[in-house]
């Protein structure tokens, strides 16, 4: 008998016989719905309690707060996606207060080296996010690959502020996760950081040093 | 199960629990550092489920738990069809030891010279590290708790926070003595310094191993929750991802995760939700250009389904991994999690590893608490650990036929004397006259009664018996 049917069958002939099934009620997890206003407040208190950083911006004027976020952190280059309109504007703005944009559109493998120890920043598009805790939603693509939102030391984040859920159930009822996840889905709550040295938070120690936020409202 | 012990050679011994825990005791660095830590994460867990409904939640949380153990069997079939069928392939382990020759397989079938790993305490349970590298591949862990943990050839003292009982001092001398980091108190430079290196090793390693949060049978997809981003880089870097989990983690959908992740977090580190919160649910599509190219999933027996047969014994099987039990638990605080010995330390630790290794070697384990309740009550699924450890002290010491005990090793610590003491006690105090013989008699010779008795009276005074029995003075009284 193969190690599959030895443990279904273990776990089917249970001695104790069938177990009832309880109910679970999820209302305990539904918020008062709270309004655009509050979401913001609420999204940008708790990131920016995890070390994140929120600039609120308009369709006219994201660019420039962009190239002056870029500029005072000196980095040389800014990676961003080839087909979403946020990689587009960008390369169509043709502006000369931005670094040099890089296109992630070839297989990881020929250029690792270079993700890894050249690119300074990335640009990435969200599928909203999540007040109650201060989480961006991202489903990486062919468009914005999963290393976009990790390695680089600084990871830009394009939310609009209409597409603020107010809970993590919510976002996930509202957009049908049930029939079907991408390969890879991600919650992204503030940098990445550690507290295994003597609980003393470090922030970057693996992916980005910092997280920005620019809120389209 | 015997096979396990293939690889268990360093393995502590268990029984050895009451020294190590003196020494922990009398160790100041030890009691400060989890002293200090115990106390931050429980009053941030507490800040961390203000406004919330906490008892209400918990009970979804208990529920949501006892709903997908009692559909498991069903879950198992449809988890492992669904990922099939988004392109993971699925692998079924009876114990640690066949779970570490499926991870070699996989490996050797790829010639995989170096396995980097994100954290899971399914591959502490199995030993992998060790059992890889006697099979000459290297296993390099990537958490920055766990590769401090490894660099000092340790075991974690702690399931969340790996290091706890180091405090920066000695990490900076082992980074120093292991990897040449300059020493330094500065916790951001020791971290970018573990960065530098373990970015190297992440672009170089041929596996990534990793654990698993939740599983969901519905959409086949695999939950990892992290704050540092070493399991989204173990997991999307090498070209090949192998997640390690025990068959009990499996959930109906994601909408049971959204429950289960609000109260992992908060009662883990009391954080509202972890930085990363990464959902698996295949490998690279042939259009991506980045993430492994394969993705295996091994779901781990190792005594698990022994422990789904008994109903009281089944909720070992609901936790989630938190390690509120440990943070709250009074003895853990003070003797530290290597004191037990144990993959999994502090009080769930008590009530599951008696399952993995038999209570004839964890025989210490279930009595190594006050039974004060704190483990129970702050559970986020609502285990009651304090019945589960007295039910594991009744089966450590049983041997009633009638009841019939499940736990391996059962009655391990059953002493003929100590029996023979209590059938005394009972028959004397089941028929009055020698009852009164036997307490009249104590009475009269209670000059005699030595004034130490034992381990009780290192810390107490003796009880004394009384001059008269109660039966005496009521007569006296005319009543």
């Amino acid at each position: 008998m193969s190690s599959r049917e030895t443990i279904l069958q273990r776990l089917r002939n249970r001695t104790g016989g069938e177990l009832t099934v309880p109910e679970c009620d999820f209302s305990v997890l539904v918020r008062d719905d709270w309004s655009t206003k509050e979401r913001i407040e609420r999204f940008e208190k708790m990131i920016e309690s995890v070390h994140g950083e929120v600039h609120h911006c308009t369709e006219d004027m994201w660019m420039d707060r962009l190239a002056e976020l870029l500029n005072t952190r000196g980095a040389r280059n800014l990676l961003i996606p080839k087909q979403h309109e946020i990689g587009q504007a960008l390369r169509d703005a043709g502006r000369d207060d931005l670094p040099e944009l890089l296109i992630y559109d070839e297989p990881i493998e020929s250029w690792q080296g270079h993700l890894f120890n050249e690119v300074d920043a990335s640009i990435t598009s969200t599928r909203g996010g999540i007040a109650e805790t201060g989480s961006l939603i991202l489903w990486p693509n062919d468009d914005e690959p999963r290393l976009m939102s990790l390695v680089p030391p600084v990871h830009i984040a394009v939310l609009k502020a209409s597409e603020l859920y107010t809970t993590f159930h919510e976002a996930m009822k509202a957009q049908n996760w049930a029939a079907g996840m991408p390969t890879n889905a991600l919650l992204i709550s503030g940098p990445s950081k550690t507290a295994d040295i003597e609980q003393t938070l470090a922030y970057g120690v693996h992916g980005p040093k910092e997280l920005i936020v620019l809120m389209i409202e | 199960m015997s096979e396990t012990a293939e690889h268990t050679g360093h393995h502590i011994d268990v029984k050895q629990f009451h020294p190590r825990a003196q020494a922990a005791i009398h160790n100041p660095k030890i009691r400060k550092n989890f002293r200090s830590a115990m106390d931050g994460l429980m009053s941030k867990r507490k800040t961390a489920f203000e406004g919330w409904d906490l008892e209400t939640l918990r009970d979804l949380g208990a529920n949501v738990r006892l709903r997908a153990l009692a559909n498991l069997p069903d879950l198992l079939e449809q988890l492992e069809e669904k990922l099939t069928e988004n392109g993971i392939k699925v692998h079924w382990a009876v114990d640690a030891d066949e779970a570490c020759r499926i991870v070699r397989d996989i490996c050797k079938a790829r010639d995989a010279k170096t396995v980097i790993k994100g954290k899971s305490m399914v591959s502490e349970e199995m030993e992998l590290n060790h059992y890889l590298e006697e099979q000459g591949i290297e296993a390099l862990e990537s958490d920055l708790g766990e590769y401090i943990v490894q660099l000092a050839d340790e075991t974690p003292s702690h399931i969340i926070m790996p290091a706890i009982h180091k405090n920066t001092g000695e990490i900076s001398q082992l980074l120093h003595d292991k990897t040449g980091t300059d020493l330094s108190n500065d916790v951001e430079y020791l971290t970018a310094s573990a960065r530098q290196q373990l970015r190297e090793k992440f672009m170089n390693a041929d596996v990534g191993v990793s654990g698993v949060n939740f599983a969901v049978a519905e959409t086949g997809t695999l939950c990892l929750v992290e704050n540092e981003g070493n399991g989204r880089m173990t997991t999307t870097v090498p070209p090949c991802h192998i997640a390690v989990t025990g068959i009990e983690k499996v959930v109906p959908s994601m909408e049971d995760v959204s429950a289960l992740l609000a109260l992992l977090t908060r009662s883990a580190t009391g954080q509202h939700i972890t930085t990363y919160f990464n959902m698996i649910s295949g490998p690279r599509k042939a259009e991506e250009l980045d993430g492994p190219e394969e993705v295996h999933l091994v779901l781990v027996d190792n005594g698990r389904s022994a422990i789904y047969q008994d109903d009281e014994l089944l909720d070992t099987l609901r936790c989630i991994r938190c390690g509120a039990c440990m943070n709250h638990c009074p003895v853990y605080t003070r003797v530290g999690g290597h004191a037990y010995g144990t993959t999994y330390p502090g009080p769930i630790g008590k009530i599951l590893m008696p399952h993995l290794i038999g209570l004839d070697e964890g025989r210490h384990l279930p009595s190594a608490s006050s039974l004060c309740g704190a483990c129970g009550e702050v559970c986020p699924v609502k285990i009651p650990i304090p019945d589960l450890l007295v039910r594991l002290r009744q089966e450590s010491v049983d041997g009633d036929k009638l009841h019939p005990a499940k736990v391996r090793g059962h009655g391990a610590k059953r002493s003929s004397m100590e029996a023979m003491i209590w059938k005394g006690w009972a028959w004397m105090h089941a028929s009055a006259g020698i009852y009164r013989f036997g307490t009249g008699a104590a009475s009269k010779f209670r000059a005699l009664q030595p004034s130490k008795a034992g381990a009780w009276t290192d810390y107490r005074t003796a009880p004394k018996l009384a001059a008269k029995t109660l039966h005496q003075r009521m007569k006296e009284r005319g009543q």
